[in-house]
């Protein structure tokens, strides 16, 4: 990374005044630390997509095709056609500003062109001037703008601060997502070859090896093997997942994340320790090893590519249902993307948990049903013995993360989950949890490591209010129920609040699971000791 | 600049009128060829719009959700919020439309030494709210020129609107609200510095007009009082097709006409076309339900996948070292397999470890 990520104290001094100049007359500022490097070509190659060749954002000659202006424009005339939402969401807007201080980016960068508002006008200022009357005649005066190399570089750069997490949509009194602006604005960019190395890698990974982090099979099976001897090591108890297991019942996707890295292996263990407790017929794959889909932050097409997997891998092992690990935006695919791209999954059963017999009527057509819409259910249940007091240590709240949240609904499950595994829960202030909730500032794609200064920016609402609960309930612990978030959260906390850990919600579970013939414990699923067996011990 | 443009082409507009009647005589065209041609440009183009957004499809279900999904049945859904019915979704389109829920829920975030704090910022909830519906009852009332008998949901409307009894002809409550309300929408353009960065001419000439709008209306009833039989005899031929020119109508009676006529002609091609709109937002209109009922894109095509078996051929020999099951094991020699797994077992590696 070229540049230091300045100190909080400088971040959070963010300026919201307004510029002296007009938003269009301000060119794009590619600055340190605020985007993603350019895709390398290998990675385009590997699936095929247009204009492979090397390039970086900062260049002035971005190798684009003779002919891209048009690209792009038939780009945004096929999906004005395509996608309802996109024609009306360009022509709708009346510019209320509810949304402005609605976005983390914008609350953290005090750049105006964060605004989602404005996010969507520098599409539509296009839209405007190339596809409506008014724009091709009165040009400026009714608010369009000539697609210039400039313009398409701007698209770029915010497009890419956008982590399409729909806060500003909840407010949008017609309902306006920029989200979806920025999904077919990335597209469109995509057919230039504009993607970002952070994105484009996974999204090659993840079509060979079947992961984002591109995994190779026996490596997968490897990686869990470690988790299942530090299982072993804490509760005496071996657990033996299966791979690729040919009449499984249950079809287990978690995202690749939890596979490798902590805290994700921790959350991963969690599953397996459950599983084995309820003694559930599941299988992983190794082919079908990632419910995350970076392909849904490049192209719909690409997004539909990668999640083709997840039913085909259900169809050859002859499984009857996919249960899906915890994992934000996998959940937006799965429940509004998935079985529209590659269902109908008439070859599952609609799915029952085999430990309650509840039927899972909500995911009657897709049948994948949420992990902790299953544990929820086990624990309502009285399926498993709980001893919340091993998590004593830990003070904790729930951060949402956004697309479980806007784009699912699971709000309640996690959080009486957590109710009943732990002593010490905290809700932080109403307007940044539930559908409210703010993103971790690095989702969709955000998680790479040269744009950390805009992570931190995009964060800070977030950590804000973290704070705002470790200050006053002394909460040591974030939980979630994301892969993204599993990653991105920690450096998050590190940098703006000291002092708190992050943890997916199964590994608070298995922390409290008393398992049959399990071993006194003294150790927690991070290996560090028990602090009260720790004090017994010293006796 | 947008909203000196605005203001001016208003004025324009006034005075183009004012002087097409007060000085040229043109009271025919102001008065039956001028509404005429905007409610006609009115009515085609909204249909125009609409039909222009029905032709593109809905591929995705794509529903923003606000509260708690139907998942389990002892947790509570927001079903409004989250609905996962029609009935559910009626409800929250409703609630969007008549109460507009989701600006309901703004906040207005301050950030000091280094800490950001939510406060309510329900104002433009508020004047929004009021400026639309007393817009729509402003609208209402005007029923009574185009009708004979006067509809007895008029007179009602009339009377709470004027319940406070004052003046003659009475002071009628949602013609001051419907100016306040506009006013404020209009000033906040100016101070709230977000706004003011993000406003187009586009947002600042219908505000400007719907302002002149409602000024010669309120200067037309209370002040120089025109004469209200001959209006509603001109109004009257316009909605039977049998239109006149009554004599003693004063211009600004044309003036608010031609202003009004604007306001309809530029409707469909601006966005005040929102009023449509939100009815078609697929975030809002959608239930979701998309994982117990299967949402279909029309336009779906088949696309380049990676199968199992190119996975398996890339990485068969790795799997099996690793002892992943795997559908084609290279044929071995019989020693081989002897070897390798034993007699019982030959061929059908076990999927676990030993």
């Amino acid at each position: 990374m070229a540049k230091k990520t300045p100190k909080p104290e400088e971040l959070s001094k963010v300026d919201y005044r307004r510029p002296r100049k007009g938003w269009m007359d301000i060119p794009v500022e590619f600055k340190e630390g605020m985007f993603c490097n350019g895709t390398r070509p290998g990675y385009l190659e590997t699936v095929g997509m247009p204009n492979p060749r090397k390039w970086a954002p900062k260049d002035e000659d971005w190798k684009l095709p003779e002919n891209w202006k048009e690209i792009v424009l038939n780009g945004m005339q096929e999906r004005l056609e395509k996608y309802r939402s996109f024609r009306l969401f360009m022509d709708i807007c009346v510019r209320c500003g509810a949304c402005a201080d609605k976005c983390q980016f914008y609350l953290g960068t005090g750049d105006p062109k964060n605004m989602p508002v404005l996010r969507a006008e520098l599409m539509r200022s296009v839209y405007r001037r190339y596809f409506t009357t008014s724009g091709k005649i009165m040009g400026k005066y009714a608010g369009g703008r000539e697609l210039t190399l400039d313009v398409l570089k701007e698209w770029w750069y915010y497009f890419y601060q956008c982590s399409e997490c729909r806060r500003c949509s909840v407010f949008c009194p017609y309902g306006i997502d920029q989200a979806e602006i920025t999904m077919i604005g990335r597209e469109i960019l995509n057919l230039l070859g504009l993607n970002t190395d952070w994105i484009a890698g996974p999204v090659a990974n993840c079509y060979m090896n079947g992961n984002h982090l591109g995994l190779e099979p026996h490596t997968v099976k490897s990686n869990i093997e470690f988790m299942v001897d530090d299982i072993e090591e804490i509760t005496g108890i071996k657990v033996e997942p299966t791979f690729n297991r040919e009449g499984a019942e249950i079809l287990f996707v978690a995202p690749s994340g939890d596979l490798f890295g902590d805290p994700g292996t921790f959350t991963a263990m969690g599953y397996m320790m459950l599983f084995h407790e309820i003694g559930l017929d599941y299988t992983w794959s190794t082919y079908a090893s990632e419910g995350g889909n970076f392909g849904s932050f490049t192209s719909m097409e690409m997004g539909k590519r990668l999640n083709y997997k997840l039913y085909a891998e259900a169809k050859r092992l002859g499984v009857k249902w996919i249960l899906g690990g915890e994992c934000g935006h996998m959940w937006r695919v799965v429940n509004q993307y998935m079985d529209t791209w590659n269902g109908p999954a008439d070859f599952l059963k609609v799915p029952v948990s085999p430990i309650t017999g509840t039927r899972f009527e909500n995911a009657a057509s897709t049948k994948m049903v949420h992990i902790a819409e299953f544990t929820a259910d086990l624990i309502k249940n009285g399926k498993l013995k709980l001893d919340p007091s091993r998590n004593d240590h830990l003070r904790v709240t729930f951060h949402d993360s956004c697309n479980p949240a806007r784009g699912m609904g699971i709000l309640d499950e996690p959080r009486y989950i957590l109710k009943n595994v732990l002593n010490h829960f905290y809700e932080m202030p109403e307007e940044t949890i539930r559908e409210k909730t703010f993103c971790c500032g690095s989702g969709a794609g955000l998680n790479a490591s040269e744009n950390m200064e805009l992570r931190m920016r995009g964060g800070f609402p977030r950590a804000n209010a973290v704070k705002y609960v470790h200050q006053h309930h002394g909460v040591n612990m974030l939980a979630n129920i994301c892969a993204i978030d599993r990653a991105a959260l920690p450096p998050l906390m590190n940098y703006w609040v000291p002092g708190v850990d992050v943890a997916g919600v199964h590994e608070l579970v298995a922390n409290a699971m008393v398992m049959k013939g399990e071993k006194e414990r003294t150790q927690d699923l991070r290996l560090e000791d028990l602090p009260e067996k720790e004090g017994a011990e010293n006796v | 600049m947008g909203a000196l443009f605005s203001f001016v082409v208003v004025i324009l507009l006034i005075l183009l009128a004012y002087v097409g009647v007060a000085a040229v005589g043109m009271q025919s065209f102001f008065g039956i060829v001028i509404p005429y041609v905007a409610v006609l440009v009115f009515l085609v183009g909204v249909v125009y719009r609409v039909i222009k957004w029905g032709k593109s499809p809905v591929p995705f279900a794509i529903t923003t959700t606000g509260g708690q999904q139907k998942s389990l049945e002892w947790i509570k859904q927001a079903k409004l919020d989250n609905p996962s019915s029609s009935t559910g979704v009626v409800g929250r389109m409703a609630l969007e439309i008549l109460l507009f829920r989701s600006l309901f829920r703004n906040t207005k975030s301050e950030l000091r030494d280094g800490r950001l704090a939510y406060g309510s910022g329900k104002w433009l909830w508020l004047a929004a709210m009021a400026f639309h519906w007393s817009f729509l009852i402003v609208l209402l009332r005007h029923v009574r020129l185009f009708e004979t008998p006067v509809p007895s949901f008029v007179n009602l409307l009339e009377s709470l609107d004027g319940f406070l009894q004052i003046g003659a002809p009475r002071l009628f409550l949602t013609g001051v609200i419907l100016l306040l309300a506009v006013t404020y929408l209009l000033l906040r353009r100016f101070y709230v510095r977000q706004v003011r960065y993000i406003s187009l001419a586009a947002d600042y000439f219908p505000l400007f007009l719907i302002i002149a709008v409602a000024s010669t209306g309120i200067l037309m009833r209370y002040f120089f009082k025109v004469d209200i039989v001959s209006v509603k005899e001109l109004t009257m031929g316009l909605v039977s097709f049998n239109p006149t020119v009554p004599a003693g109508v004063g211009a600004i009676f044309y003036v608010h006409v031609f202003l009004v006529s604007t306001l309809f002609a530029y409707f469909p091609f601006s966005k005040l076309m929102h009023a449509g709109g939100i009815y078609l937002s697929p975030t809002r209109n959608l239930a979701n339900d998309s994982r117990a009922v299967r949402h279909v894109n029309p336009w779906d095509y088949p696309v380049k996948v990676h199968t199992y078996d190119e996975y398996e051929d890339e990485f068969r020999e790795k799997m099996i070292k690793a002892g992943i099951p795997v559908e084609h094991y290279p044929a071995p020699s019989p020693e081989e397999l002897e070897k390798e797994f034993g007699d019982k077992d030959a061929g059908v590696p076990a999927g676990k470890e030993e």
